[in-house]
């Protein structure tokens, strides 16, 4: 065992710290509200909408806002543990880095869409000219998603879709859905499900945001009457979906916000530091000493299973275990970060953004109300114990 | 980053768990429990002849020159089987304390007498206090005529019954930091006045209460430096702290392992439990405290081995997995239901090695303290 980087990891590390030092702007990772693995602030972005734009560009010009992919789809080259690297710091920073199209519509397209396909969407993808939005969740089919029921019948040369969709996170200020529509609904439900793409323009199509607990317009519920797309738009094979969307999660594996939460513990370990309570700091309490080394215990163990998983993907052996013992445990570490942040700041960690009495622009107080949802999305956490007890210790299925 | 283990390490662990799947069965395990000695002879020599007992030790001292990573490996599939005897006070305590901090005769007297099988070692730190900090070291060593005569209650030592050497860590001056003046002193047991009891434990690890009245010991027995005994303390408590997390991993693997094949088997409702997922996210649980404490273990006994600093990543170790063994015990235990709560059943052994290794070292309060002081706060 080694647990060094190398000096090509170490030296590629830099190379990130000095492109965000150099491109994202200096009071960013301040203001930001992002906490790591919640969705409720991820709106946030559009209101620095020119800022992201630029960062994007940036990041495309850079070939790292595909970072994932191959050399020849424009893609880094990069190793996992590299990549990892990169989410790593890019997430420590709370810059944006990639979104559907990136992370699952472009390796997705590279493993199952035919070479027209590939060729009218990756350099789009690659240069950060389109977003794709995430459109599998229904009213009725969250957790259990096989059982979708938005149609698309084939008409000729297209197919028409009707449906609804929820839970399409930036769908608003999406180009386009990234979808599963049913397209044979006599089949088993898994085997009448394709993947198709829809232009958020089409008519029929209306976009109506839901606003989250945290005040954020993040997600978005989606109606379509009668939306008509042409079958070229269709990834693969027609009733394929299911299966495309399953490859779709290995390549999700390490866009965790890892660094995110080093990052949101120095913060309020730093609060803690400089806080006074009767004449001593806060840090010099033993119950917040000790709340406290517990956050640190878990972030580590948060960044052993990621790197754990980098190294397996490197040297070719599935993290199918380990990814879910990743995202489960880190969605719960969101949880208890943000618990500890309050029971650390007491009072002043209800208190809302920028104002007289409040500290940290208020992400605490945000956490406590964004950390619910990273137990829910991306697979709960009930969904992600099913595939360890299952998948991982072979226990009979329910 | 290399994040898998050698094939070297690889023929370690499986050689050690077909070994002692064969040779320390459960009954094996239950009858040394049982006994006032607390270890088999028998397989005490065939440990030895394994090289196990010198695994770590450099080959001039008759040891194979192995890392302490592959010490953890080995501890670790000790744990997985449990395996009473004193291994863990004789090759870590003692035999770790002695290689760090021994002069060149001590340690060509004691190492391969250790890695032969032919020597038994026990630590004496700990006392009524029972805490690991330099000002419960209350036991004097008062000196005179080139000798020290040795007086004080230690408790909590482990396997001092059957041991031919005591490690006993002593002041032998007063100081207003207490740091100073500790001494550590290699005492052989039967010198007039040493007196060792037995205790009764929950996991009938063999705990002893010794007596050290006005135990006379030359100079010659000082390992390291007259008066400087605490780093050399703290060194190895280090190093048992994270030999304990890797022998926790393999016992809380175990206890996971028997849980999940019983989930499979065991029919309620017209089906195995484990189809429940009451049950299944219990074993899911369960998976997440083992591997994640695997890591850190890993992490941590890597760095003792490459003689990095590694105080805080042992602290976060044995803070994780002290309690996190104890939660997959308990899990294992209602997953069993009341089979597991017999004396028969083989489960309550891991619980029991649970509670006795939460506690020995520093339990997750006190490791919790020290990471809160090496993150500065």
């Amino acid at each position: 065992m080694d647990f060094t980087f190398s000096e090509r990891e170490e030296a590629f590390r830099r190379e990130v710290e000095d492109f965000i030092d150099k491109e994202l702007p200096a009071d960013w990772v301040e203001k930001n509200v992002y906490w790591p693995a919640g969705y409720g602030t991820l709106a946030q972005f559009e209101e620095l909408g020119p800022q992201v734009e630029q960062f994007t560009r940036r990041l495309a010009e850079k070939g790292w806002l595909t970072i994932s992919w191959p050399k020849e789809y424009g893609g880094a080259g990069l190793s996992h543990t590299e990549q990892a690297i990169f989410h790593e710091r890019m997430s420590y920073y709370r810059a944006p880095a990639g979104e559907i199209a990136t992370r699952i519509g472009g390796p997705t397209i590279m493993l199952f869409g035919n070479e027209e396909m590939k060729k009218r969407w990756l350099p789009r993808i690659a240069g950060g000219e389109v977003r794709f939005w995430l459109a599998y969740s229904e009213p009725n089919a969250g957790s259990d998603l096989s059982s979708i029921q938005t149609r698309a019948i084939e008409d000729g040369d297209d197919l028409i879709i009707n449906g609804q969709k929820i839970w399409g996170t930036a769908a608003h200020v999406s180009h386009y859905a990234w979808m599963a529509v049913r397209t044979d609904p006599a089949a088993p439900p898994h085997k009448g499900i394709s993947l198709v793409i829809v232009d958020n323009a089409s008519p029929g199509v209306a976009v109506r945001p839901v606003m989250n607990i945290c005040g954020f317009p993040s997600f978005n519920e989606v109606f379509f009457d009668n939306v008509r797309i042409p079958k070229k738009n269709v990834v693969g094979e027609m009733n394929k979906g299911w299966y495309y969307l399953m490859a779709a999660l290995d390549f999700e594996r390490l866009a965790i916000p890892i660094g995110g939460f080093r990052r949101t513990f120095e913060e309020i370990v730093q609060y803690a530091r400089e806080t006074k309570h009767n004449g001593e700091a806060l840090s010099q309490e033993p119950l917040i000493r000790s709340r406290l080394a517990n956050i640190a215990i878990q972030i580590e163990i948060a960044y052993m299973f990621f790197w754990q998983t980098a190294w397996m993907l490197d040297n070719n052996l599935v993290p199918s275990i380990e990814a879910s013992l990743l995202k489960l445990f880190t969605t719960e570490l969101s949880q208890k970060l943000a618990n500890t942040g309050m029971q650390v700041m007491g009072h002043y960690g209800q208190l809302e953004g920028i104002s007289k009495w409040s500290s940290l622009y208020g992400r605490v107080c945000l956490g406590c109300l964004d950390c619910i949802s990273a137990q829910v999305g991306a697979g709960t956490s009930e969904i992600q114990r099913n595939i360890i007890a299952m998948r991982g210790l072979g226990l009979p299925p329910t | 980053m290399d994040l898998g283990l050698s094939e070297e390490q690889e023929m370690l662990k499986k050689s050690a768990r077909e070994f002692l799947r064969g040779e320390c069965p459960k009954q094996l395990v239950r009858r040394l429990d049982e006994s006032d000695e607390g270890y088999s002879v028998e397989l005490w020599r065939k440990m030895a002849e394994l090289g196990w007992l010198g695994l770590v030790f450099p080959e001039k001292y008759g040891g194979s020159g192995r890392s302490f990573l592959d010490l953890a490996i080995l501890l670790e599939e000790m744990g997985y089987n449990i395996v009473p005897g004193p291994f863990f006070s004789t090759v870590v305590l003692g035999g770790l304390t002695i290689l760090a901090a021994g002069n060149e005769e001590q340690k060509m007297e004691f190492l391969p007498r250790i890695a032969r099988g032919e020597m038994i070692l026990s630590f004496a730190l700990t006392e009524p206090a029972a805490s690991y900090d330099a000002a419960s070291v209350k036991t004097e060593a008062i000196a005179g005529n080139g000798e020290y005569v040795i007086k004080g209650t230690k408790l909590f030592v482990l396997n001092a019954n059957v041991a031919d050497c005591v490690l006993c860590v002593a002041r032998t001056r007063k100081t207003e930091n207490p740091e100073d003046g500790i001494t550590v002193f290699l005492v052989d047991v039967r010198t007039p006045g040493l007196k060792c009891t037995l205790l009764k434990t929950l996991a009938r690890d063999k705990q002893c209460e010794i007596i050290f009245d006005n135990v006379t010991v030359s100079e010659k027995s000082i390992v390291g430096r007259r008066g400087q005994g605490w780093p050399v303390v703290k060194d190895i408590l280090q190093k048992a702290a994270v030999a304990k997390c890797a022998e926790m991993v393999g016992g809380a693997q175990a206890a996971l392992d028997m849980a999940v094949n019983y989930a499979k088997e065991r029919v309620q409702f017209g089906r195995p439990i484990g189809s429940f997922q009451a049950i299944q996210h219990y074993c899911a649980n369960m998976a997440m405290d083992v591997s994640g404490s695997r890591f850190v273990t890993y992490k941590a006994a890597w760095k003792v081995g490459e003689g990095l600093p590694a105080a805080l990543d042992a602290a976060i170790a044995k803070a994780w997995v002290s309690e996190a063994y104890g939660r997959v015990a308990l899990s294992a235990h209602q997953i069993f239901g009341a089979i597991g709560f017999t004396m028969d059943h083989d489960l309550h052994l891991y619980y029991r090695q649970a509670k006795a290794a939460e506690i020995i070292f520093g339990d997750a309060d006190f490791h919790r303290t020290a990471i809160a002081r090496e993150l500065s706060l």
